[in-house]
């Protein structure tokens, strides 16, 4: 079973791998408590056409990608809108992005192919340029979110108290976000565009449910996410069942009986009359008021 | 009114209502005349909205008996008007006026529904009624709370109901628009002779056309003329704590209690 | 340009294109209205995975998606009201969901030709059949959609009052939802299930910008998506460029025009109608 290590490809993947399973958990768990889930993606989806592009334009997807996710991300924080499902204005540029992702792949020669694998992620297919590559981006947004956590996590709770505390809430928003679409753009390596949410969200979603406080959710989410990542690389490649498959499999997998227990354990807090509700729901219900 | 002859509009007997298994309204007996105006009083929870929703037919007592018009309340009766709870409209909401109020006549069948000359004068007559002809093409979304709320009385009114039910018509509207609309309910009271059935945090803007009032509180309920009703001795009672009335300038206050 | 006509595949893919535009545009309508667009996109997602399971089981890929969007219809509708505002949630099913679809794809083949097909669409390879099964699919959700229209508007808006007068609020739900599920299902043959949002939603909400009057803005909204799927068409026969592409930009465009004209003469329009029982005070001397 371990025998596919010997190949280079299956090194390289578990090497990116790991990196972006860290990376993704560390930032899904951010995104999650600013409400923005939807944001990731709103952003893969407009880095799809940057992908499509790249490959028409002979480089790397990942390049197409870094620069439409970041550009929409900064569009975003310029525009000082929240991105909402509800939005269909988000909608009709995301579903634009897909289309023009698809002209460009037309226009390229190995159409379905590029398609498949910018949409689904290949793994497999990760050079030892693009594990580096990986690696460097990764410490980057490892260390600037060490940088900006706290005051992040403390504008995510409460903006106007971090605001009058001293802290640029609206500045830390847009480098948060420029994060998030670095962030995907490596993730899609892995997963693919269509699948970033199991890598991002999910580690994240669940270890919420488990533990409340940050450090030890953002650390639970890590060891989650490198869990599904290696148990995936280590199925997909004893198996014909594509690596990405297994990933959203065990990301779902573990999120949805945690979702179901611990629903019960909300109710019943709430019964008994503390207002302290898990991370998310606060997080939600403060960014609706936001919104209203 | 010669009230003692006709039938009354609205008979409960010994009723209790049980949702999820919590009592929420237990042993309550009333019943009102055509024509009255009754205003609905209580703190949030009293199961005043339940108390309606009873009325409407949507849910059944586990005892004793309700009689509304003469018989036994079902859904989809004309001869009740509606306007539940304020409800927030999304401003983008692409209806007219016309639209919303229509939904009063034929909303509930199915078929598209042709446009005709008899359909478009009833809600005409109607806009008219509530002065709202003006707001008939307007997009209803970008209205005001008080025209909305005119407009949805509007709606209730169009089946030529015998008894409008309102389920806080007031909220959120600011003191010139509740006067008007206050003024608007009476006056559809007073020519069609409709029982009328206010839900209401604040007696004092109605107390001139309030005929009756029915305070609610933790499940139980208390009928009759304002000076009757909302005493300390009733309150307290029905809070089951101290409650204190301060009746001065023509105006309730009540001190103590959650209202 | 008329010869190309002359083709069998071209007559298929005019005919379901303008078929599937047509009730994109009807059911658009009330889509917008619900607020259900992440619904739309939901189950598009979950019919990807139908498409292509269908493949394993020797399905059309049409048959597949019937049947896995119909049942995430009643699904969806029997948890109502309790799947809005949960991103998570609904995010962590439609990964899972496309998940399967790419296993069902490395299954049955190792080649990402049909994936991208179900995707992106495919409308040029459209048979007959298919335009026979996308008509009365098409016929059945237009009638259907016509009996339903004045208690699907009502409930729509007003939930309660729908209810109190003896609409079936619930159930009307979940028949439109169903209802919904075909209609995603024959859309995705023409514009692929990434692009479903283009033709489902987008016309419908520029249409609803434009004007407040329902049969006016269904009647624009057909029309929208019936100009931009024809002439997307017509630009995918002359030019390289897929059809899904030109679709797409056509319908964006007439919205973002829609969201500009709506913009221009909108906010000033209704805001100054005076309160007809307050008096103009004439003014003090």
């Amino acid at each position: 079973m371990f025998a596919i290590f010997q190949y280079p490809f299956i090194q390289n993947a578990f090497i990116a791998g790991s990196i972006v399973a860290i990376v993704a958990a560390v930032l899904g768990y951010f995104l999650i408590v600013r409400g923005l889930s939807f944001a990731g993606h709103a952003l893969s989806s407009i880095g799809f056409a940057g992908a499509a592009g790249a490959v028409l334009l002979g480089v790397s997807p990942i390049y197409g990608l870094m620069v439409f996710t970041v550009t929409a991300s900064i569009a975003i924080s310029v525009l000082g809108r929240e991105v909402r499902e509800r939005d269909v204005a988000t909608g009709v540029i995301m579903t634009f992005a897909l289309g023009l992702g698809i002209l460009f792949l037309s226009l390229y020669h190995g159409y379905a192919e590029q398609a498949y694998s910018i949409l689904f992620g290949t793994i497999v297919g990760v050079s030892r340029d693009d594990v580096v590559f990986t690696f460097v981006l990764g410490l980057i947004l490892l260390v600037v979110i060490a940088i900006i956590g706290r005051p992040l996590l403390f504008s995510s709770f409460d903006a106007e108290l971090a605001e009058t505390r001293g802290v640029p809430v609206r500045a830390l928003g847009s480098i948060f976000l420029i994060l998030i679409a670095l962030t995907i753009s490596i993730t899609t390596q892995v997963v693919g565009i269509l699948l970033v949410f199991a890598l991002l969200i999910g580690p994240s979603a669940t270890a919420i449910r488990l533990v409340h406080q940050p450090l030890q959710a953002i650390f639970l989410a890590i060891i989650l996410g490198l869990a599904y990542t290696w148990l995936g690389i280590l199925l997909g490649g004893n198996s014909p069942w594509p690596v990405s498959f297994f990933i959203t499999a065990l990301s779902f997998g573990v999120y949805l009986p945690v979702r179901l227990l611990s629903k019960g354990i909300d109710s019943k807090r709430s019964a008994k009359g503390f207002e302290k509700l898990s991370i998310t729901d606060s997080a939600l219900a403060s960014q609706k008021d936001r919104n209203d | 009114m010669n009230s003692e002859i006709q039938e009354p509009i609205i008979q409960l007997e010994r009723v209790d209502v049980q949702l999820g298994g919590r009592v929420i309204l237990h042993n309550i007996g009333l019943s009102i005349q055509p024509g009255e105006f009754v205003v609905i009083l209580g703190p949030n929870g009293a199961g005043k909205t339940t108390f309606l929703r009873l009325l409407l037919g949507l849910i059944q007592p586990a005892s004793g008996s309700v009689r509304v018009l003469g018989q036994t309340p079902r859904v989809g009766s004309h001869l009740i008007g509606y306007a539940p709870q304020h409800r927030v409209f999304d401003s983008e909401l692409p209806l007219r006026g016309r639209d919303l109020v229509g939904f009063g006549l034929d909303g509930h069948r199915w078929g598209i529904g042709l446009p005709s000359r008899s359909r478009r004068e009833k809600i005409d007559q109607a806009l008219k009624e509530v002065d709202g002809l003006d707001l008939a093409d307007a997009p209803f979304g970008q209205l005001s709370g008080g025209e909305q709320q005119r407009l949805l009385i509007a709606q209730a009114l169009l089946t030529d109901p015998r008894l409008l039910i309102l389920d806080e018509p007031l909220a959120n509207l600011d003191l010139a628009f509740q006067q008007d609309v206050v003024a608007l309910i009476d006056k559809v009271c007073r020519t069609r002779g409709a029982t009328i059935l206010l839900v209401a945090h604040d007696i004092n803007p109605l107390l001139q056309v309030t005929d009756r009032v029915l305070y609610m509180a933790r499940g139980h309920s208390a009928i009759g003329s304002p000076d009757e009703v909302i005493t300390e001795s009733n309150l307290t009672k029905l809070y089951g704590s101290p409650v204190q009335v301060v009746h001065t300038l023509g105006r309730y206050f009540v001190v103590g209690a959650e209202v | 340009m008329i010869d190309i006509l002359r083709h069998d595949f071209v007559q298929n893919a005019f005919l379901a294109g303008a078929i599937v535009a047509v009730i994109s545009g009807f059911v658009g309508y009330f889509v917008v209205l619900r607020g259900q667009a992440f619904a739309c996109e939901a189950l598009s997602h979950i019919g990807f995975a139908g498409a292509l399971g269908a493949a394993l089981v020797g399905a059309s890929s049409l048959e597949g998606m019937f049947v896995f969007t119909l049942l995430a219809a009643v699904g969806m509708g029997a948890l109502g009201k309790r799947l809005s505002g949960r991103d998570i949630e609904v995010g962590m099913v439609l990964s899972f969901v496309l998940g399967l679809g790419v296993l069902f794809l490395s299954i049955y083949t190792e080649n990402a030709t049909g994936a991208v097909g179900v995707l992106f669409g495919s409308i040029l390879s459209v048979t007959i059949n298919d335009v026979q099964v996308i008509l009365g699919s098409g016929v059945f959700i237009i009638i259907l959609m016509a009996v339903l229209y004045r208690p699907v508007l009502f409930a729509s808006i007003e939930p309660e009052v729908a209810e109190a007068r003896g609409v079936p609020v619930q159930r009307l739900s979940i028949l439109f939802l169903i209802l919904l599920a075909l209609s995603v299902s024959v859309a995705v043959k023409v514009v692929g299930v990434l692009l479903v949002f283009a033709l489902l939603v987008v016309p419908a909400a520029a249409a609803e910008h434009l004007t407040h009057r329902p049969w006016l803005a269904i009647t624009i909204s057909i029309l929208i998506s019936l100009i931009a799927t024809i002439a997307g068409l017509t630009f995918a026969f002359i030019g390289h460029w897929p059809a899904s592409f030109y679709i797409v930009s056509l319908t964006s465009l007439f919205y973002f025009i829609a969201l500009i004209v709506h913009a221009v003469r909108s906010p000033r329009r209704y805001r100054e109608l005076p309160h007809p029982s307050r008096e103009v005070l004439p003014p003090a001397d």
